[in-house]
């Protein structure tokens, strides 16, 4: 955790274009960070020297962006995201239960990534599938009406998808 | 002969495997030689129904639901081209009662047409608002608006009108319409329906929104857990562009309007208006201070509207027929329909359109089917994670934002969130402090510490610590919440934990007949 790791010259180059590309756009620091992010799979702490001298600010201002959105990681993750819904519809349909499920199954908690480094788990506050809750998200895709049953098929299907 | 087949690609359908129907439709009908036109379309929002496939026959639209990708082979057999009975079969789709019994102005493409086919949306009254709007002075645009009784579907239910008149007002070298998208709301998705099934509404709303106050330029903040909306806004966008309704110059009048889709990145704080300025302008999201009103000094400091998806999307029918038309439907001060959002524990969980005065039990019951679990509504929470709990009592209120306050609820985004009696209401209260902590924004304490105190407090509750004192002490910090914070997250995240705490003063080992 303490390791930074060094962005190789194909990732420089990618930061390079983004910031070469969106730096003018007004208000361009969201789509810089989700452009890093969808490239990169996270916004490593290295890219942050880059994206201050782009945009004129400070490295303080650009942390602070990025610490203050759930969204943006500071870490890398697994091939996979997986998100659980927590909020209240989907706890009315027995997620909690399968909270622990999930957490159980894959043997990690919220923040990690299995030892095989493919699934990344997150918690999420819903994701628009109340009415067929309870929910997740793997990758872009929402399952809904998630069993225990069909939270293994689906994690199954992902491991067996490589 | 071609037969239409529609298949849904709205987010909630494909989380029931609708993409995998489609790919089976495809298949099936190209093994059997069959000619189909498969359209992606809209969810119609009877979500239990999912993937709910849909076929064009000459008495009308046949619907089949739920279809798997298993079930296609079968439906086949069954004549599915031209609208065979099966198993699965539910008939001519308008006839379904849950649909039938609606009122669908905003929601009135929905499901029905391709969302990306200008002519689909045309030929269902699109872009009618808009040339309407080309006719009109700016100042006749906004009274339109305001004679409608439209008001904010975002929460706050702020006279659309009004909002738009200040903007007009304002004098200024650029000014923004800003579309709030975040719709962070559990036991919400109408905003993600719309996006997705009918996105040139949206644009077409916001677009007049632009003519009407002066404005060039719009943003479209949608949150980063909705990737299909934002893909299906962009596209829809570009789409709109070629066809001369959007961008410069829009339908040879002179006029411009450009469009831009901005994605959030996962907070809650962020739907709060100011919030979401800084965000688009590339800040932290914190709250800002008001006056200055967003109107006046909103996003870059200009002039700026900002309205809810919903509010958007209702323009163009108002703009189309008119403002009365708009008003007739509703009770009291909520004039026209809101889409109500049936979701958790319930049997028939989908999208309702109705003009505002029904009540709750006939959303849950005569729409809904009762509970999921089949055991007894105890408890709704209305309006989101800042809205109360409401128990069975008050369930024949009508839904209307005044009478809705006077019992300390709120009808807000219009999300109904539906617990059987297995619900343990003070679990429920914990986790609307422990949400307020996760998303505070941290500007003032008594949201950023009252909540977190808040989780603590409800803990000792109940592990029968103190009650009496613990309870006395919640009390106190919900009302210090409700009083010294800033926005209304810290403002309102109080509301469940004290409507919990009155109706369902048992789940805190609290003496239902000692309780006040
Ligand atoms: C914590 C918080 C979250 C909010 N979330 C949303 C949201 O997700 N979508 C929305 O339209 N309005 C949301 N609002 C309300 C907005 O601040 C604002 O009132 C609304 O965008 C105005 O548009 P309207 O008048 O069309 O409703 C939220 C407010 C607060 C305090
Ligand atoms: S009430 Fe909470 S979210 Fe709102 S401004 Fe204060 S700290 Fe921020
Ligand atoms: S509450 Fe889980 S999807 Fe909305």
């Amino acid at each position: 955790m303490t390791t930074t790791p060094t962005l190789s010259d194909q990732q420089k180059k990618s930061l390079d274009d983004i910031l070469a590309r969106l730096k003018d756009e007004p208000g361009p620091l969201f789509p810089i960070l989700h452009a890093i992010q969808d490239e990169l799979g996270w916004v490593p702490e290295e890219t942050v020297p880059a994206i201050a001298k782009a945009l004129n600010r400070s490295r303080a201002e650009i942390h602070g962006v990025i610490t203050f959105y759930h969204h943006f990681r500071t870490h890398p993750v697994g091939k996979h995201m997986v998100q659980v819904c927590r909020a209240e519809a989907c706890q009315s349909m027995g997620s909690v239960a399968l909270e622990c499920h999930v957490k159980e199954s894959l043997g990690i908690d919220y923040h990690g990534t299995t030892a095989d480094g493919q699934i990344s788990l997150e918690a999420v506050y819903c994701l628009g599938n109340c009415a067929l809750s309870p929910s997740i998200r793997v990758n872009d895709d929402i399952v809904g009406r998630v069993s225990k049953e069909r939270f293994d098929e689906v994690i199954a299907e992902l491991r067996s998808a490589q | 002969m071609t037969t239409r087949i529609y298949v849904p690609m709205d987010s909630s359908a494909e989380a029931m495997g609708a993409k995998k129907t489609a790919a089976a439709i495809v298949a099936e009908a190209e093994k059997r030689g069959e000619k189909i036109e498969l359209v992606r379309n809209g969810s119609r929002g009877l979500y239990w129904l999912e993937p709910m496939v849909e076929v064009e026959t000459p008495e009308g639209r046949v619907a089949y639901g739920p279809v798997t990708a298993k079930d296609v082979a079968g439906l086949f057999d069954a004549g599915l081209t031209k609208g065979g009975k099966h198993a699965l079969s539910l008939g001519l789709t308008e006839e379904i009662p849950y649909l039938k019994k609606q009122e669908r102005l905003t929601f009135a493409r929905v499901g029905i047409i391709d969302p990306f086919s200008i002519e689909d949306y045309t030929k269902h009254e699109g872009f009618e608002g808009l040339k309407k709007a080309l006719k009109l002075a700016p100042a006749d645009i906004v009274k339109e608006v305001t004679d409608s009784g439209l008001r904010g579907r975002g929460g706050a239910a702020f006279p659309t009108g009004i909002k738009w008149n200040t903007v007009l007002g304002a004098q200024a070298d650029q000014k923004y319409i800003v579309c709030n998208a975040d719709e962070g709301d559990s036991g919400t998705f109408s905003d993600r329906m719309l996006m997705e099934g009918d996105p040139m509404c949206l644009i077409e709303g916001m677009t007049i929104a632009g003519l009407a106050v002066g404005a060039t330029k719009g943003y479209i903040y949608c949150r980063e857990e909705y990737p299909h909306s934002i893909r299906n806004l962009n596209k829809a966008i570009e789409i709109c562009v070629k066809a001369g309704y959007l961008g410069k110059n829009i339908l040879g009048s002179g006029k411009d309007f450009d469009l831009i889709v901005r994605e959030g990145a996962g907070a809650y704080i962020c739907g709060e208006e100011t919030s979401l300025l800084e965000s688009v302008e590339g800040n932290r999201g914190l709250v800002r201070f008001k006056p200055p009103l967003p109107a006046l000094q909103g996003l870059f400091g200009k002039p700026t509207v900002i309205n809810n998806v919903m509010s958007l999307g209702s323009v163009p029918i108002i703009l189309a027929r008119g403002g009365e038309f708009y008003k007739n439907y509703g009770m009291g001060r909520s004039r026209g329909t809101l889409p109500f959002q049936l979701t958790g524990n319930l049997k028939h969980g989908g999208l309702v359109e109705k003009a505002f005065g029904l009540t709750l039990r006939e959303l849950l019951y005569d729409f809904g089917g009762g509970s999921a679990s089949g055991r007894p509504i105890r408890a709704v929470q209305v309006g989101g994670p800042l809205g109360a709990y409401v128990p069975e009592s008050q369930f024949d209120i009508p839904l209307d934002y005044e009478e809705y306050a006077k019992v300390g609820a709120m009808v807000g985004h219009g999300g109904l969130v539906v617990f059987d009696d297995t619900v343990d209401l003070a679990q429920m209260s914990r986790y609307a402090m422990e949400f307020c902590a996760i998303e505070s924004c941290g500007k003032c304490t008594p949201c950023r510490i009252g909540s977190t105190r808040g989780v603590e407090t409800i803990d000792k509750i109940i592990a029968g610590k103190e009650r009496g004192k613990n309870i006395a002490l919640l009390n106190s910090l919900c009302d210090t919440m409700l009083n010294g914070s800033l926005c209304a997250l810290g403002g309102m995240a109080p509301y469940p934990v004290v409507s919990a705490l009155k109706h369902f003063p048992e789940d805190f080992g609290i003496d239902k007949t000692a309780a006040a």
